[in-house]
């Protein structure tokens, strides 16, 4: 099977520093692979490069390769609204827009122009279900995003980019300020969303990488180390600093 | 220890002797115009021609022609002024050129405005053959308040979070959809800000007036009329000795007018805030 994603000695530069060293991966369709590794270590430039997030910086330039479906995202037909619109994108911090939480949800859908109020009544309920957030705000969907607690934010977030209805879907330490709880229901959420979809779950937390994702991507210092099976790699890493480093040793 | 407190309790009290003072001279200077002023307020006063050079008769006109000046003024500065703020904070990384943009609207922001006026003649009334209007007026008056427009309103486009844009174009959204949907609504009470402490300049401004729009105390019929708005009837009434009385009634409600204009930009202010913490 072709991969989904298909990264060629991919370099990202600020200002002249390389941050990301050329790294090459495959990400495989409707599986979630977890990326580690300790704080500096690029997981987050990584994944920014995937959907040309990264040139929103100033100084920042990128060379290598990103296949989408074969598609060339750094090619010159490839337009990085439209991937974008492909590409859906979790941020570490929850970051609700200051609208209710109906617009919230619908706001993707709106740029892309879908008007009818049952299609898009239809979408937010599919997307806040799909999220586990449905129960907890079906009663007030007309109120603020801002005023929901970090968790329930969170999974707001994460509906808002479902109703994008993204083929590739990029998050960037989702559960870094969340507890237990909020954490198990987004983990639950995207167990069941890789049946649709293709995601990259960057996380800071190791154990979040060994209870989610299917395969594992191991970076330090801007270059990847490592990349398997998520068993393999915790139970059986073949370079010694994977093993120094979901063993717990360092970082 | 008590030379500490001592100290403390003397600063203290310069401070706030400071903060009273200024409030008591604005008090007072309030105060005074009204106590002059405010008997010379009547239905006839606020709405009638004046007669007699403005010896006796109202000031209608002159009341029409400050609000119609400053009306035009604020609508031929703001699209410039937030289109600039826009281009400034959103497509325009920090360089050579932004800063010069912007040092350049700085000094403009500390011309005197009678050197507003004399480039207004020059530039509107004569080169453009203009006249002394409306036209010419608003035209200078524009270009006098839009340092304060783009400063305030670059400020407020600057104040919404980053994270915001960002979300938004990960969402697929355009650079000017973004600025429609997210930065420009969330602007808004600062840009409102901008727009009032602009309208209350032009209400109250003279100098470039003057020059500008001339001072013809018939009721203008359209934007190339001439016209005189209420600052200049106050300085021609007071500097002529027409009359005193009259002139501190006109000034009356130039102030009545410029209080009015803060008090409504504090309310609508209020109103976002709260909107927004809703």
């Amino acid at each position: 099977m072709t991969p989904k994603v298909e990264v060629r000695d991919l370099r990202v530069f600020f200002g002249g520093e390389e941050a990301l060293r050329g790294v090459s991966l495959d990400i495989a369709a409707n599986r979630i692979l977890g990326v580690i590794g300790p704080a500096g270590s690029a997981k987050t430039t990584f994944l920014r490069a995937l959907d040309r997030m990264n040139e929103l910086k100033a100084g920042c330039r990128t060379a290598g390769r990103v296949l989408v479906d074969g598609e060339d995202v750094y090619g010159p037909a490839c337009d990085p609204v439209a991937l974008r619109k492909r590409v859906g994108m979790v941020f570490a911090m929850p970051v609700p827009l200051p609208l209710s939480i109906y617009e919230n949800v619908v706001y993707g859908p709106r740029l892309n122009g879908v008007r009818n109020k049952a299609e898009l009544d239809g979408l937010v309920e599919e997307c806040l279900r799909a999220a586990f957030l449905w129960d907890e705000v079906k009663d007030r969907l007309g109120g603020s995003g801002l005023k929901l607690s970090g968790g329930q934010q969170q999974r707001l977030c994460l509906a808002r980019t479902l109703a994008m209805r993204p083929e590739l879907i990029l998050l960037d330490e989702p559960c870094s300020g969340l507890d237990p709880i909020s954490t198990a229901r987004i983990e639950e959420a995207l167990s069941l969303l890789k049946e649709r979809h293709t995601i990259v779950l960057v996380t800071n937390n190791t154990k979040q990488a060994a209870r989610a994702s299917d395969e594992t991507a191991f970076f330090l210092m801007g270059e990847l180390v490592e990349m398997g099976p998520t068993g393999r790699i915790f139970t059986n890493p073949s370079d010694k600093r994977t093993e120094d480093y979901v063993t717990g040793r360092f970082g | 220890m008590n030379a500490h407190r001592a100290s403390q309790r003397v600063a203290v009290s310069i401070l706030a002797a400071a903060t009273f003072l200024c409030l008591a001279i604005v008090a007072f200077v309030i105060g005074f115009v009204l106590e002059k002023g405010l008997p010379q307020l009547s239905w006839e006063f606020l709405f009638t021609k004046p007669r007699d050079m403005g010896k006796a008769g109202g000031i209608l006109p002159a009341i029409v022609g400050t609000l119609a000046l400053s009306l035009m003024a604020i609508a031929v500065a703001l699209p410039l002024g937030v289109g600039t703020a826009v281009y400034l904070a959103e497509y325009t990384r920090e360089t050579r050129v932004t800063k010069v943009i912007r040092f350049g609207t700085d000094c403009l922001a500390g011309i005197p405005s009678i050197i507003f006026g004399l480039f207004g003649y020059i530039f509107f009334v004569t080169t453009l053959k203009m006249g002394w209007s409306l036209i010419a007026g608003a035209l200078t008056l524009a270009i006098m308040v839009l340092p304060t427009l783009i400063r305030t309103s670059e400020e407020a486009i600057r104040s919404v979070p980053q994270s915001w844009r960002e979300v938004s174009m990960s969402l697929g959204a355009t650079r000017w959809e973004t600025v429609r949907k997210v930065v420009l609504p969330n602007a808004l009470p600062g840009i409102v800000t901008g727009v009032m402490l602009s309208f209350g300049r032009s209400i109250g401004e003279t100098a470039a007036v003057i020059f500008t729009a001339g001072s013809s105390f018939r009721l203008p019929k359209s934007a190339f009329d001439s016209a005189r708005t209420l600052a200049v009837h106050f300085y021609i009434l007071a500097r002529e000795g027409i009359s005193t009385d009259k002139a501190y009634g006109t000034a009356a409600v130039l102030v009545i007018a410029v209080l009015a204009v803060n008090g409504l930009t504090y309310a609508l202010m209020g109103g976002f805030m709260k909107r927004k913490a809703r």
